[in-house]
């Protein structure tokens, strides 16, 4: 094939070509991917939040390119400036009939709280959804169990903003509003309801547990974390806190410690954060090593069971069969995923109740 | 010569049966006549199957072990209300767990905890007769026991976890589940609830015994490997006729870090660093939550968990809208 001088040549003259080759080619791809490296940047580029000291590791890391998105419902977010009132306006409690709670509001700031909760709630269906005779102009009638639940949820986030300030306005004035769990649908989405026992044939300890379920976080760990903690008020306990043994009875077994890293993952997931986002690992119990954040989050676990007990599981007998749990047939509850939907922050930190003085306490609501 | 870097043995001999010694014992009464050549188990060991002998012990370690292993299938499967995809589906998930803890070291329920006590009953007897197997087939063939005492270092850790510990504790739910997963999340939540695990220095010892082992044996057999072509891998010859492979080896070591092992006494520091990694470890566990219920506040005591003094939470270095994009910080 190749002239014949050639392969004489080239048998005259054995050449190893194969150590060249590796070499040029390895030193080749090394440039190759440096140049590309250099010219378009590093694509999984990541960005951390430290959050303790250094040599622990505290630290969350995020992809540059998901922290570059911001949450997509904040786009959706319909909000409208409060109507200053004067004087001898008349309020909605005298002008309308069966106002049981925003009876202290002008007609005008009634009206937009009313237009407000339709985007944030029912944006599809509109007043018919609460209102049954919002077609013929009637709105006073309770005849829909959603206006029921829709009363009880204005007073609920009046509440969540009246007395869990600590937990809501944490770092900066944020509040809540429907649209914090609602973000445009009826049913706000990250509700959760009681599914254990989760296997057949089992008791206690072993029926609890060891399925891939959305409140185990598809891990083995026990799916009845939310359960005893966010609605049964059990206490969270992980460690004895002497060094030596001296136990006491109810000291925490390793069962209640796996209980609560079930729970323990169940924020995380609901917070888009790790665990050293609260803690030291080195001592998860350590207050002394414990970041702000952690008090943030205890005030949520109180906040969340006073929701799911005073305000969330008594409206079990309003609901229609199809809006209760499917296994139990409890109320739907609510947790940290319900508002904070992944996020550190719900809505990444929009003030929500900046404008909507209506919802901010429980009494006639004060504008600035 | 790149064979020598292959995984698999290059060379394989199938030939006639290698039947074995039958000594006053009568060794080869008990065992099958029957043997086969596998060119594929040729790659990994010899390639020669068989005779098989198992005896009294191995039946009875095969036939408990298998009671064993069935009654935690079962039991799971009927977790799954008998349905064998979900079975599939779920099998890491799945576990036979130990009692609830308020059932003490009493029988507990079958459905809570029984299930698991009479099959651990059966492992118990299965691993022990195994043993007792490992013992006597030395016994029988005049070898020393070192391989029934390390196996048996492997059995007390297996001890201090399922039936010591427990005992001390007074609850069998300190036991650990049988389960892909769930005996993950046991060690996880076990490590946690004692304060932290990585501060026993039981368990220190443990993981630089475990790390050694692997360390020895890479060296090990990289050595021997490495001077195969010289005679080295006929290790026993090299050990009563030190030959060139065994000085090569050796001035190797020498050269590299100024000591090396022997052709014998490189096995006797394998078998120790494997030995004590779990007996070490079953000290650690056995210590815990027996005498020290605090990992950590123990380390603090014996000053050995180091203070930091900078702060803590995330305002201390940068702000949340900086993170995420939208405001200064970070």
């Amino acid at each position: 094939m190749l002239p014949k001088w050639f392969d004489e040549w080239n048998s005259k003259n054995p050449t190893d070509i194969y150590k060249p080759a590796i070499i040029i080619g390895v030193i080749g791809g090394a440039v190759f991917v440096t140049a590309l490296l250099v010219t378009w940047g590093q694509p999984f580029a990541t960005d951390s939040l430290q959050t303790g000291p250094r040599g622990t590791g505290m630290k969350v890391a995020e992809f540059k390119s998901e922290l570059a998105v911001p949450d997509p419902t904040i786009a959706d977010y319909y909000t409208d400036e409060p109507f200053i009132p004067e004087a001898g306006e008349d309020l909605a409690g005298d002008i309308y009939e069966n106002v049981q709670v925003l009876g202290d509001l002008t007609d005008a700031n009634f009206n937009r709280l009313m237009n407000a909760m339709t985007q944030w709630v029912a944006p599809e269906q509109g007043c018919a959804y609460c209102h049954a005779g919002a077609d013929d102009g009637n709105y006073a009638d309770d005849d829909l169990y959603t206006k029921v639940v829709a009363r009880n949820m204005i007073q609920m986030t009046q509440s969540i903003n009246e007395n869990w300030d600590g937990h809501v306005n944490a770092n900066a004035e944020v509040g809540v509003n429907c649209y914090t769990c609602h973000r445009g649908q009826n049913v706000p989405s990250e509700i959760w309801f009681q599914i254990h026992p989760v296997n057949e044939s089992t008791g206690g300890w072993a029926s609890v547990q060891n399925r891939t379920t959305s409140q185990s976080q598809f891990t083995s760990l026990p799916s009845d974390a939310l359960y005893s903690y966010l609605l049964n008020y059990e206490q969270i306990a992980v460690h004895d806190l002497d060094s030596r043994v001296d136990t006491q009875p109810g000291d925490p077994t390793w069962q209640d410690t796996e209980r609560t890293f079930s729970l323990m993952n169940y924020f995380s997931n609901s917070l888009g954060r790790n665990c050293v986002f609260c803690h030291n690992s080195r001592a998860f119990y350590d207050p002394a090593q414990h970041t702000p954040q952690w008090g943030t989050a205890m005030l949520g676990i109180s906040m969340v069971q006073e929701l799911n007990n005073d305000w969330l599981v008594p409206l079990k007998d309003v609901y229609p069969a199809e809006r209760l749990g499917p296994i139990h047939a409890d109320a739907p509850k609510a947790a940290c995923k319900t508002c904070h939907k992944g996020y550190q922050r719900p809505l990444q930190g929009l003030n929500v109740i900046a404008n909507w003085p209506e919802l901010a306490q429980s009494g006639p609501p004060e504008y600035e | 010569m790149p064979e020598y870097y292959n995984i698999f043995t290059q060379v394989q001999v199938q030939g006639p049966a290698e039947m074995g010694t039958d000594n006053e014992n009568n060794m080869a009464e008990e065992r099958t006549t029957g043997t086969s050549f596998s060119t594929l188990v040729g790659w990994i060991g010899n390639a020669q199957l068989g005779p098989i002998y198992l005896g009294f012990f191995g039946v009875i370690s095969l036939a408990t072990g298998t009671l064993w292993l069935n009654i935690i299938g079962f039991n799971m499967l009927s977790q799954v209300g008998w349905n064998i995809p979900e079975f599939i589906r779920q099998l890491f998930w799945l576990a036979l767990e130990p009692p609830s803890p308020e059932y003490g070291l009493s029988m507990p329920p079958l459905n809570d905890g029984g299930w698991y006590i009479i099959s651990s009953f059966f492992l118990l007897i299965s691993v022990m007769s195994w043993w007792a197997r490992s013992y006597f087939l030395a016994e029988q063939h005049k070898m020393g026991k070192h391989i029934a005492w390390a196996f048996l270092a492997a059995i007390w850790l297996f001890l201090v976890l399922g039936l010591f510990r427990p005992v001390l504790m007074g609850s069998w739910s300190e036991a650990v589940p049988y389960g892909i997963f769930p005996h993950l999340d046991w060690t996880t939540a076990f490590s946690i609830r004692y304060g932290n695990l990585y501060y026993n220095p039981f368990h220190c010892l443990s993981i630089v015994f475990l790390y050694g082992s692997v360390l020895l044996f890479a060296m090990h057999g990289a050595t021997i490997l490495a001077v195969t072509r010289f005679g080295g891998d006929r290790e026993l010859e090299q050990i009563y006729d030190r030959g060139t492979a065994s000085e090569r080896a050796g001035l190797f070591w020498r050269w590299t870090m100024g000591f090396n092992a022997t052709m014998e006494g490189i096995h006797r520091w394998a078998w120790w660093f494997a030995v004590l990694t779990p007996i070490t470890g079953g000290i650690g566990i056995l210590l815990t939550g027996t005498v020290v219920d605090n990992w950590f506040l123990w380390a603090v005591e014996h000053n050995f968990a180091p203070d930091y003094i900078e702060d803590y939470g995330y305002e201390a270095y940068t702000t949340y809208e900086g993170f995420i994009g939208q405001g200064e910080g970070n």
